[in-house]
């Protein structure tokens, strides 16, 4: 239990590179990528957990538990919601590439090049 | 050897080198659940009399490491631009006939429930950001829902609507200036005090809605960016999609 | 009872996580995704992270759908109008 946490986190990560890697499709490729930009989530909040702690909150916080990290919370609540904008430019590319090549595949769209 | 067997026998040895570095930091790591960072410990016992805030992430997003969100716009701001050039550059290019779309709502039920619901989810959003540094909440979280209220008026049936609710040129001047006003406040600071993003405003009680200094600014500040960046991000794909549907027959 | 709950989640969210990447169709990774979101969520709010729990819930619900679906409906329809071309 006191490896299992950041354990998680690594197989998220090699599990997200694997498919970025292996993508038949640039959306495939987008939602790998949130897969492995998710373990970095995982590891971060991970690292800031107390044992019997309580959310970061001082109104109506229980006397006498400890509060978890807060800093650790804050880089990922803003990179949770700026994610979504870095997947939409991803789409957009993975869009524009489909209209001008016909295909969403980074294989065959190598293969037609040139 | 196909091209994606060529990747893999690059990919599984990487793979193996890197399950191998991360197995031995995993080793080093500090056990799950220990104290281990003294600054978290200062912040939990400080923050809440420096600043006169109950939500801590608030004042850790927007104050103790008010720079680093500062950077997290910017790249929002970035990010979303070049979606809008990438999308909107390229329909231009096409120039196809814009096809007018079938809005098909005739039923009643559909747009009752809809502006009810649309009005919901906008209080829900201005609550949520209002109210984000006293509760869990904030400019980031509510900021994502207010601009699902406005995708709610496109799910009731009517793209028209949506349009005319979320002007191109609104929402990307909202953007902007948002963005602008988060800086600018880090300028009075430095203005005010000597260092930027310094939290110079007055501090107030705590609990109430006016404290918290420049911490209640740059929260609605956030609050409006990400609205309007989400907005643009929404329209931008609604148009594409709109695209591939049957035109309505003219008249 | 907090060490079980704890393993619980670690445990789903792993698991999705790696039936996203095995997903190979976009649609029905998309549905995966969503399942993914809602396991991380669980596992926030369990580490007592209300903030991040709340703004990976929006995202997540919200803005990954829209996202995901227009751009695979757009990509389906013009491989489908190619084809009919050729």
């Amino acid at each position: 239990m006191s490896v299992y946490p950041y354990l998680v986190a690594g197989v998220l990560f090699v599990a997200g590179l694997y498919g970025v890697v292996t993508s038949r499709s640039y959306v495939h490729l987008g939602l790998c990528l949130t897969v492995t930009q998710s373990s970095t989530y995982v590891a971060l909040v991970s690292v800031g957990y107390l044992r019997n702690g309580q959310a970061p909150i001082t109104q109506g916080k229980t006397p006498g538990k400890p509060f978890v990290d807060p800093i650790v919370q804050a880089m990922t609540l803003t990179d949770v919601v700026v994610s979504v904008a870095v997947l939409a430019l991803v789409l957009s590319l993975a869009l524009l590439a489909h209209r001008t090549h016909g295909t969403a595949d980074p294989d065959r769209m190598r293969q037609m090049k040139g | 050897m196909t091209l994606v067997h060529r990747r893999l026998s690059f990919f599984v040895p990487a793979a193996v080198l890197l399950t191998g570095v991360l197995a031995w930091g995993l080793a080093g790591m500090p056990s799950f659940g220990l104290p281990h960072s003294d600054y978290a410990r200062y912040i939990t016992a400080h923050a809440a009399g420096q600043r006169h805030v109950s939500n801590i992430v608030s004042s850790v997003v927007f104050d103790y490491r008010g720079w680093d969100t500062a950077g997290e716009e910017l790249m929002m701001f970035a990010a979303v631009m070049g979606t809008a050039l990438l999308l909107r550059d390229d329909r231009d290019d096409r120039d196809e006939e814009r096809r007018r779309p079938t809005d098909a709502t005739t039923s009643d039920a559909v747009r009752t429930v809809r502006a009810g619901a649309v009005a919901l989810t906008l209080l829900v959003g201005l609550w949520t950001v209002a109210f984000g540094y006293l509760t869990p909440g904030g400019g980031f979280q509510g900021g994502v829902v207010a601009a699902s209220a406005a995708l709610l008026t496109w799910v009731g049936g009517s793209y028209r609507r949506l349009r005319a609710v979320t002007p191109t040129t609104m929402v990307d001047a909202t953007e902007g200036l948002a963005a602008v006003g988060f800086l600018a406040v880090g300028l009075l600071g430095l203005v005010a005090a000597g260092s930027y993003l310094q939290n110079v405003l007055p501090l107030g009680t705590p609990g109430t809605l006016t404290s918290t200094g420049t911490i209640a600014v740059l929260n609605a500040a956030t609050g409006l960016e990400i609205a309007a960046a989400f907005v643009l991000i929404f329209r931008e794909f609604l148009e594409e999609h709109v695209e591939t549907l049957p035109a309505r027959e003219e008249p | 009872m907090q060490d079980v709950l704890l393993v619980v989640a670690f445990t789903v969210v792993v698991v999705l996580g790696v039936c996203v990447v095995l997903t190979r169709d976009p649609l029905r990774q998309t549905l995966v995704v969503g399942f993914f979101g809602l396991a991380l969520v669980l596992l926030l709010a369990v580490l007592q992270a209300p903030d991040v729990a709340i703004s990976e819930v929006v995202v997540s619900t919200v803005a990954f759908p829209v996202v995901l679906l227009t751009t695979i409906r757009r990509v389906a329809s013009v491989r489908r109008s190619k084809e009919e071309e050729s």
